[in-house]
């Protein structure tokens, strides 16, 4: 299998804070791919810079054989994106939204009906296409995102926290239709998560990131043997001396960590 | 073609969906003439003057241009904040498209909102010299529309939080308003008013459509239409520009 996203080196500093500090990575076509780390970590502004909406202070990115400074368009045809907030119009219908887009990608009129109804069926939010998008509830909004995004039929699927704030029966609904597009469509799917389970359990491998660094890579698997621990939280722990959740490791995480050194774990 | 197309689409549909605020904003302006129009019309005459609604008329129009266009324009900030905004700037399509098409659309509500407040400045007594004239003053309208969409399109690329839009209401829109001979004429002012309304592009605007429906201007519609035409182009060249340098 051939790499599609090719990431080597990559820095952005905003005025003098890096936030993303010299990181390289590879995505294989068809693969399912998790950025895991906890907010702050420099997950959105690494996808950012990805989709072509900020300009690197440095470093190499290849999608899809394209590069995203210098040749925007065919990157920006290249993938699909899910922001971690909702870029809907609130104002406009669910088909209306979906349409605006298919124009906007220049899908010609026939097959934008068509593929609309298709992937609304799959969200199933055709029932619902009429309605304007202020009337929907979190989860509703993210699904016609996902379909939005997958309308144009992108190589590569980004999605920035797809399930951040939404409740556990959604979040799970959300994954299977996700892991249902990988699976149909053979679409490459990168995500960020600060949710350890959903890496675990969906993502082929993961990239631990935090600081703005890449701490290590590998299948969830992987990173278990390699840190010598049962699951991925302690694996996650065992790498950046930390939990997730917080910012700062608190005392429990010192004093868990502790406990992982006596066991004999590495760190 | 089509970027342009769909993006005027939808601020027009986004205008017409949203009844309160088409008539919210058709308030003011008739609030406007009726009190003042009503209120200083006879020391208007006795000063002789003419008559005050055919003075005040094209200044309310121009005034509900100005506010819907500024509006329109800053609305970057609202599809900044809710994100809207990102969904265009990822797609496969120009930044100058994207632009021209939000502006045409700015400006294609603007010019109807003013066309209302000419059917309502009916309503209270101001007579158009004739219908030519309505026609030629669509055109300073649509001009207008423009030139302020542009102008809160450039202002908006640059700021990314909502406490920037009452700093541009209260030191932009609401000076330019009082300051551009809407209310009272240009003749006789002390020089520092004579000054910044010479400067201000709506009084250019407010002398524009006066000159074509009521004949009476001060500085004559060629000179009107030229000095918006050349603004127009300048503000919108700068807010293409301030608009292709956002960043997310």
């Amino acid at each position: 299998m051939s790499e599609i996203i090719e990431v080597k080196s990559l820095v952005k500093k905003f005025n003098g804070f890096t936030a993303v500090d010299n990181i390289s990575f590879e995505v294989k076509k068809g693969e399912v791919f998790a950025f895991l780390g906890p907010n702050g970590a420099g997950k959105s502004t690494t996808i950012k810079m990805l989709t072509t909406l900020l300009h690197p202070s440095s470093g190499k990115m290849m999608i899809n054989g394209f590069d995203p400074v210098h040749e925007q368009d065919s990157v920006r045809k290249s993938f699909g994106i899910v922001f971690q907030d909702s870029s809907l119009d609130d104002e406009l219908t669910a088909y209306e939204n979906m349409d605006f887009h298919g124009i906007l990608y220049n899908i010609p009129l026939e097959l934008r009906k068509k593929r609309i109804k298709e992937l609304l069926n799959i969200v199933e939010l055709w029932e619902k296409r009429n309605l304007l998008v202020k009337t929907f509830s979190g989860g509703m909004k993210r699904r016609l995102e996902i379909a939005r995004g997958l309308l144009h039929h992108p190589k590569i699927f980004f999605l920035d926290e797809p399930t951040l704030g939404l409740d556990p029966q959604t979040r799970n609904q959300i994954w299977e239709y996700i892991k249902k597009l990988n699976k149909q469509e053979g679409i490459t799917i990168f995500f960020t998560t600060h949710y350890m389970e959903e890496a675990e359990r969906v993502a082929e491998r993961i990239a631990i990131i935090d600081h703005g660094k890449i701490i290590t890579q590998g299948t969830a698997t992987e990173l278990k043997t390699k840190t010598q621990t049962k699951f991925l939280e302690d694996a996650f722990l065992a790498l950046t001396g930390r939990g997730i959740r917080e910012e700062e490791a608190s005392g429990i995480d010192l004093l868990r960590m502790r406990r992982q050194v006596w066991r004999g774990g590495k760190k | 073609m089509n970027t342009i197309y769909v993006l005027w689409l939808r601020q027009l549909k986004r205008y017409f969906r949203s009844k309160s605020r088409i008539i919210g904003s058709l308030g003011q302006p008739l609030l406007f003439m009726v009190a003042l129009g009503f209120g200083f019309g006879p020391i208007f005459q006795k000063a002789g003057a003419g008559n005050y609604m055919e003075f005040l008329a094209p200044g309310i129009i121009a005034q509900g241009i100005l506010f819907t266009s500024m509006f329109s324009g800053t609305e970057i900030i609202w599809d900044r904040q809710f994100g809207f905004l990102k969904e265009t700037l990822v797609a496969p399509v120009s930044r100058l498209n994207i632009m021209i098409g939000r502006t045409l659309g700015g400006a294609t509500i603007a010019t109807i909102q003013g066309v209302i407040i000419f059917f309502l400045s009916l309503l209270v007594g101001f007579k158009p010299t004739s219908f030519f004239s309505v026609i030629i003053s669509l055109v300073v309208m649509f001009l207008m529309s423009l030139l302020f969409t542009g102008l809160g399109t450039a202002i908006a690329s640059t700021l990314d939080d909502f406490q920037g839009f009452q700093l541009i209401m209260n030191f932009l829109v609401m000076p330019m308003f009082f300051l551009s001979g809407a209310l009272f004429p240009l003749n006789g002012l002390p020089k520092v008013i004579e000054v910044i309304s010479h400067l201000n592009p709506l009084t250019y605007g407010v002398d524009g459509l006066r000159a074509a429906l009521t004949r009476a201007s001060h500085f004559g519609l060629a000179v009107d239409f030229l000095v918006l035409l050349l603004i127009s182009l300048v503000i919108l060249s700068l807010g293409s520009y301030l608009f292709s340098k956002i960043e997310i």
